[in-house]
Order: C-alpha cells, then structure tokens, then sequence
C-alpha cells in the first residue's frame, strides 16, 4: 500500500486510520489512511469501482443504512472514533452534511425543505433569515425568492441541487460531504455549484467525489486519487488509495505511475 | 456576490457531544415510537396464529378416513363425513378456473399484446378495477337473477354451475390484470427476435410471450384459485348446499365454505364440529396453493 | 443463382391465407374476451337494477331513511343495514390502519434482521388468505366469548354512552367490527409496505443526511413521500370492509332493529343479503337487490376514488 505523506502543516478535520469497508464479505476498499484539512477542498478521484463514493458515504456513517455494510479501523471526527459503540450517528450527521449524486429535494416547499433541516437542529433564529442566507449561499436565491411556498420539485435539475446544498449548509454543519454532485447536471448549473464550492470553502470543511477531473483540478486544494485491484482468489476488485497530496502535486508531478496513467487520461 | 458569513453554530443550540444521550427527547420518542411499532406487528400476525391454532386443534382431532368418504349426518345425529362437501368445493372450483382463466388470459393478452395504450386497453383496466373491487356477495346476486331465478340451465335453478359462474366473475379481474402484468415483464427484444425470424403475431405470443410469462400469470392464478376455493358468499344462493352426493353440474351441490357456514350456525355439536373439520381442510388447502404460489414465483427470481 | 432445392424447402414463404386468417382471428378473439370485462360489469349492473327496479318503484329514496323492514306488512327500510354497513367498515378501518401502518413500517425500516421482516410479511399476507368464512367460525367460537368480559366491561363503566347502552350478549356491532379489522388489516399492511419501499432511497438518505433519527425521517420525509399510495389502500381496503360479507354475517346477529349500541346486535347489507336472499320471494327480492344496487354504488365510489388517488401518485413520482 503506498500512501504518500507530505501532508501540509494545516489544523486536520477528520482522520482516517487503517480504514477497510466491506459489503458483506466483499471488501470494497482497503487500508486507508489520510488526514483530511479542515477548511480546505479534498476531491476523492479514481475509476468506477475504486470505492472513493464509499469511503466519502463512511465519513458520515451514511454507510449504516446499508445492509450488511460493516467498516474496520478508525474515522476519528472532533476526537471521537465515528465508529464507536457510543457514538450517535445521527449527531455524526447533523455536524457533517452531505450532498448527494442525484438532486432529492424532499416533497415539501422549497421554503420548509430548508426550514426542516434548521428546526430538527434546534434552530432557534429567524427562520425566514436563515432560509435566504442558505439559498443565497448555494446561489439558487435568485431563481427561488418568487417561488417559496412551491415544491422543490418545481425547481430544474441543477436548482434542485442547489437547493439541496442550501438544505445542507442551513444546518451549519462543520463537514460538507459532496457525492458527484455534479454529474446529473448541465455544464452551466456545475459551474455554478463551482462557484457556490468556492464560497463555501471559507467557512466549511467541503469533501467530493468527482469523475471529472477538471473539476478536481477547478475546486480541490488537495486531491486522493484511488484505484482498484484484482484480488487473488476474489470475484470482484479491491479499491485503495494511491496518493494524496496537493491537487497541483496529484496533476503535475504524481508520485505513483497509476496516478500518471489515469491523470493523464491513459486508463480510466 | 459577496455574503457575509456569521460566526458558525451562532443561533444553534450548543454543539453536543457526539455520543449517543438515551435522554434525550428525540432518542426517547425514537425508543417509543419502535416499541409502538414493534406492538402493532406483533398484534397483527397475533390473529393469524390464533386462528391456525384452534382450526388446526378443533378441526385436526376429527381428521379420519370417514371424514373425506362419508356424507354430513342429519340434524341431532352424530359422526359422518364432509366427502360431498369436499367433492363439491373441487368441482365448483374447477368450474370457475375452467372459464375464468381462458377468459382472463386471452383478455390480458389483448390489454398486453394488442393495445396497451389504447383507450379500450385503458377502459378495460379501469372496468378490471372495478369488477375486482365489486363485493363477493353482489357477483352472487348477479348470478341469482341472471340464471338461478330465470331457470336457465335445463329449467334448473340452484346448481353447481351457476356457482362456479358466480366465482369465476371474482376471479376473472385477477387472472386478466396478472395476465397484463406478467406480460408487460416479458422484455420487448423476445417479441422482435420473433417477428424478425418472421413469425406471426399469434406465434410470437402463443409461443414465445405466453411461454416467457408464464411463472407470473401460474403465481396469479394459483392465487385466484385459492382464494375462489374460499369464497361462501357468492355460493350461499347460487349453488346452495345439499346432504347428498353431487348430483351432476346443473343440481344443487354442498362445498365447503357454505358448509362451514349453514354448520356454525346450527345448534348441534356434530355439526360444529364438521365445520371446525372442513375449516381445517379448506385452511390447509389453501395455505398449500399459497406456498405453492410462492415457490413458483421464487423459481424465476432464483 | 439459388437453386430451386432451397426455395422449395421453405414451404411457409409466401404465407398462406389460414395464417394470416388464425392471426386476425385470433386478436378479435383476444378482442372480445378482454370486452367480456365491460359486459360482465354492465350485466352486473342491470341485473341487479332490474331486480331492485320494482322496490325502486314501490319505495323509492324512502327506503334509505325507513329502518323498518318487516316482511309481514311488505314495508322495506334499509337505513339499519346501510348505517351498519358505514359504522363497521369506518369503525374497523380507525383500529386498523394505524395497525397496518405500524406494521408496514416495522417491516420496511431496518429495525430487526431482514430475514424475520420477511417473515412477518409473509405471515401477514398469509392472514389475507384465511377464508373469510373461516375467520367468522372463529369470531363465533373463539374470539367473541373471549371478548365478551372486556365488552361487558365497557357497558359497565362507558354504560352512560349510547355506543354502549347495552348489555353484550354474544353477537353484535363491535364483534363484527373486531373481525373486519383483522380481515382488512393485511390489505392496508401491503399496500402501505410497497408504497413505503417505493419511496426513493435518495429522499430516504437526504432524510438522514441533514441529521434526522429514524422516526423523524419516517414522520417527516418517508410518510408524507408515500401519503397517497397509503391513502388509495386505505380506500381499497375500505371498499374491502364495506362488501364484506361472511364473518360479519356470521358475528354480527343479523338484527333489523336500529341500535346505537355497538355492543347490540346490528346489521349490514350485505350480511343482510347472505341471510335473507335464499328464503326471499316477492317484493322482499326486489328490496334486497335494492340494498345490493345501494352497497354496489358506495363501493364503486370508494374504489373508484382510490384509483384516483394511486393515480395521481404515479404522475408525481
């Protein structure tokens, strides 16, 4: 396994340590180790299969709503392992949000899909105050402040997707987790959700998935690159991280020749 | 556009600790609200097991040879069989499977196969609906005045087949909508690899749809049978009931369910006890005919 | 150049005429028999009008508020068997869709392994398969002298309430309606069960994503997501309740007096109908088929309403 480690001197968020996920005796991914920083952009990339959507899914125990999911080693958050018998993972989850790949705005107003995040939170401020800060901050407040009280689902895709991140940020978690939030959408919507990603990274720890590697190299301050391998014996591939570093390192001087190949467009 | 951004958690009720509080008020209402959960499932397959219990005690003890080949025994007499009865339930039963299911899978495969989209295809499904949500009891009046009291069978009123009319409109909406259903599943490349061999429209169905569909439809119909087998209320004036041996299909003849019922109400325990029998053997019928069911439609899924 | 050899071997290419015919007789054959559904509705309907025709005549709208129906005097009423009819499918339905609901959530939510969901699914749609009749049997012999001290009860301490003005004594309103709800129990447990596992697993996980618990997710999110496939089962179920005929017939005590007590014998159409067409004759009849076109036109409504409503469903998601 080789992980490398020039991690930069910054405050770290979350800690991985020695983290193996397996879907009933499959192992998807293996032995991860890294330190995510807090206040920065990290972008997971790699092929499909390689397991980064499920390393992202275990930063928030969203892991747990699926069956026979079981996770080994250690997700250290706020100086608690995530995974501990004690944890509540619906605590784990109000202080890091997620985003997730296809826009599910619930089946409410789009006025009480952020409302409804706030009060379960314990909001306890000016709800219509927090409602436009939420929208403006995932830059949909233009396209919504007419239209409130109507169905989220009213919105376009790539509103829809705003809405969800304002949905996400109205909670102020401390960790946004982003799960390909892009890749249903139109190249004008994922620029602006670009842009929202910018301005969010002032004031939140912002984890992606992303299959686009422009998009990486557009929003990431640091970047792991994960692959996958056939196993001896198994059916299926094992997925593990290769490399984590800078994303300027990840994309101009990898250090692995796997992170080269699929950079550089070579397999993948 | 620039936003200000307040300091984090500002208005949010102070950062709690990650682990898990049984006290508070969500963790509370969430241990409440399974344990509400978890009882209301435990009373509702409370009923199921109740009712296997007693038909399987009171009516299990009676189960002899004499019970399947002996005739019920006269009011205030004691002993005798359901034989007739059981006799009965299979022929009134297969009346009902024999022109429900050509029925309803021909029309399943018009709806299917010829005009899923149409507005005929839409009104029958629409009238499909509402036939299989019509009352069990009115599908007997129905028969009662459109064959029992005009005498149609051969100047006969009460008979078996008017009986197995009267359950066979029940179960035609279901044989049509599995029919239409299972059709649908069938994948639309098995239709064109048909007709690109040029094979007609009614080899392509007769052979290769229908054949390909039919785990889903034998699963619905199995249903249908069963649940036909343990109908009363389309029977009680219909077929009616009688002491004797069946007679043929145009008399009067005894099943089972209406047995069950004309004995519960009667004062005699012989009788009580026939019924608590026949309900044991209709019961374990038809629980078969559901497992079976189920094994077919697991066959397709494996 | 093909040699003739080939040709000839393939006899069918130019198709004979019995095939195309058997082709086209066959999609009218499939025609007819899928029309056979309109016909057998509109023969129900005539049928049982035509037989209710000479009540109508007689009687008229006055046959829905008379309760008297005294075969003696040929003076038909049928608002005892049309209230029992409403009041037992009602009553049964406030017990049972909270159960049923319950249930369905306990079998969709990863509360206990999934294999002992399975079952409990399973056991539930078993119950569904219970001949009615053999519930009633049941309902005579088993669960009403079970009951009968809690209802007696009832009477004792709730006696100053018209629902339970009177002493229990065997067959009556609230037996019935106890049977009911186990009988349509298993419609709303599956039909909520698939409208609750249609819910999007997306919406499920932003539910959790933003912090809810179990319970304000399914409160919150999954219930209302699902709300009107529910709905449509609960009026499927209700249609259910209404046309149900045997175990009630058999526990209800078939009374043609009106009673406010619940705890009293009472009546409703259908078992009415169970009870009294085979030994009718005359205007009696045509009055029972009047009662039959009346239980046939609210469970058409109802039905028809739950269709609207599943209906509706499908266009959102």
């Amino acid at each position: 396994m080789t992980t490398s480690s020039t991690t930069v001197a910054t405050d770290v968020c979350m800690s991985l340590q020695d983290v193996t996920i397996s879907y009933g005796s499959f192992e998807a991914v293996k032995n991860v180790y890294m330190d995510l920083p807090r206040g920065r952009v990290t972008a997971f990339i790699g092929p499909s299969g390689c397991g980064k959507t499920t390393v992202l899914r275990a930063l928030n125990r969203m892991n747990d709503l699926i069956p026979g999911c079981t996770l080994k080693g250690r997700v250290i958050f706020d100086q608690h392992d995530l995974y501990d018998k004690r944890v509540d993972p619906v605590e784990v989850r109000r202080r890091i949000g997620m985003v997730f790949q296809k826009p599910n705005p619930f089946p409410k107003s789009i006025y009480e899909n952020i409302a409804f995040g706030a009060r379960i939170n314990g909001y306890r401020g000016d709800m219509d105050e927090l409602v436009e800060r939420s929208l403006r901050k995932a830059a949909v407040w233009d396209e919504c402040k007419d239209k409130l009280q109507e169905s989220g689902f009213s919105l376009s895709g790539g509103q829809q997707q705003r809405l969800c991140i304002a949905r996400a940020i109205a909670t102020e978690p401390e960790v946004i987790l982003m799960d390909e939030p892009c890749s249903a959408l139109d190249p004008i919507s994922t620029l602006k959700i670009e842009e929202t990603m910018h301005e969010l990274k002032r004031s939140y720890t912002i984890i992606i998935v992303t299959h686009n590697m422009q998009q990486a190299v557009r929003v990431a301050d640091m970047t792991a690159f994960f692959n996958a391998e056939a196993v001896e014996g198994g059916s299926g591939k094992v997925g593990y991280l290769v490399e984590f570093n800078n994303t300027e390192n990840i994309f101009n001087s990898p250090s692995q020749q796997s992170t080269l190949d699929y950079v550089s467009g070579r397999f993948g | 556009m620039t936003v200000t951004l307040p300091p984090p958690s500002s208005q949010f009720q102070e950062r709690r600790t990650l682990l898990y509080q049984p006290g508070l008020k969500r963790n509370r209402f969430n241990r409440i609200c399974n344990a509400i959960a978890a009882t209301f499932a435990l009373i509702a397959i409370l009923p199921l097991f109740l009712v296997l219990f007693y038909v399987l005690i009171q009516g299990g003890r009676l189960i002899s040879p004499r019970l399947f080949t002996e005739l019920p025994p006269a009011p205030g007499l004691s002993g005798g069989g359901i034989g007739n009865a059981i006799l009965g339930t299979i022929l009134v039963t297969v009346i009902a499977t024999a022109i429900s299911v050509p029925v309803g899978v021909g029309g399943g495969v018009y709806l299917a196969e010829y005009s899923s989209r149409g507005w005929f295809a839409q009104f029958v499904r629409f009238g499909n609906d509402v036939l299989a949500g019509v009352p069990s009891i009115i599908s007997g009046v129905f028969i009662y005045g459109l064959i029992v009291a005009t005498r149609f069978f051969f100047d006969q009123s009460y008979s078996a087949m008017a009986g197995g009319i009267a359950l066979a409109v029940l179960m035609l909406p279901t044989v049509i909508k599995t029919t239409d259903e299972g059709l649908k599943l069938v994948p639309q490349e098995l239709r064109w690899g048909a007709y690109g061999v040029g094979a007609s429209r009614f080899v392509t169905i007769t052979r290769i749809t229908l054949p390909a569909a039919l785990t889903p439809i034998a699963t619905g119909v199995v249903l249908a049978i069963a649940r036909a087998a343990g109908e009363t209320a389309p029977l009680i004036f219909t077929a009616l009931f009688s002491p004797f041996w069946p007679e043929g299909v145009f008399n009067p003849i005894a099943t089972m369910s209406v047995l069950i019922y004309n004995f519960a109400i009667m004062p005699y325990e012989a009788q009580n006890e026939l019924a608590w029998a026949a309900s044991f053997v209709l019961v374990i019928l038809i629980l078969a005919a559901n497992l079976l069911a189920r094994w077919i439609s697991h066959l397709t899924k494996a | 150049m093909r040699s003739p050899s080939t040709i000839d071997a393939f006899t069918l290419r130019r198709r004979p005429p019995a095939e195309k015919l058997t082709d086209i007789g066959f999609r009218q054959l499939t025609l007819v028999l899928a029309g056979s559904v309109a016909v057998i509705l509109l023969a129900i309907f005539l049928t049982v009008f035509q037989g209710a025709h000479e009540a109508i005549a007689t009687f008229g709208l006055r046959f829905l508020t008379s309760s008297s129906w005294n075969p003696v005097n040929s003076q038909y009423g049928a608002f005892v068997a049309i209230y029992g009819t409403l009041v037992t499918s009602i009553l049964s339905l406030l017990i049972a869709v909270p159960l049923g609901l319950g249930t369905a959530i306990f079998i969709t939510e990863d509360l206990i392994p999934r294999r002992l969901r399975e079952v409990i699914g399973l056991m539930v749609e078993l119950l569904a398969a219970i001949p009615s009749v053999v519930l009633g049997l049941w309902a005579i012999f088993v669960m009403e002298p079970a009951i009968r001290p809690a209802l007696s009860l009832l009477h004792r301490t709730l006696g100053w309430m018209p629902f339970f003005s009177t002493e229990p004594q065997g067959p009556g309103t609230a037996p019935a309606v106890l049977i009911l709800v186990v009988m349509v129990l298993p419609i709303i447990t599956a039909i909520s069960r698939d409208a609750l596992n249609q819910v999007p697993v997306e919406l499920r996980q932003g539910a959790y994503g933003v912090g809810t618990t179990r319970w304000g997710a399914i409160f919150n999110v999954i219930l209302p997501a699902a709300v009107s496939a529910i709905t449509g089962g609960v009026m499927l179920a209700l249609g259910r309740a209404m046309g149900e005929t045997m175990a009630v017939t058999m526990i209800i005590g078939n009374s043609l007096n009106f009673s406010f007590s619940l705890l009293a014998p009472g009546n409703t159409i259908s078992s009415m109908l169970a009870n009294q067409f085979g030994e009718a004759d005359g205007i009696q009849v045509s009055a029972l088929m009047y009662a039959a076109l009346i239980l046939m036109v609210l469970t058409f409504i109802v039905n028809v309403m739950a269709q609207w409503i599943v209906r509706r469903l499908s266009l959102r998601y």
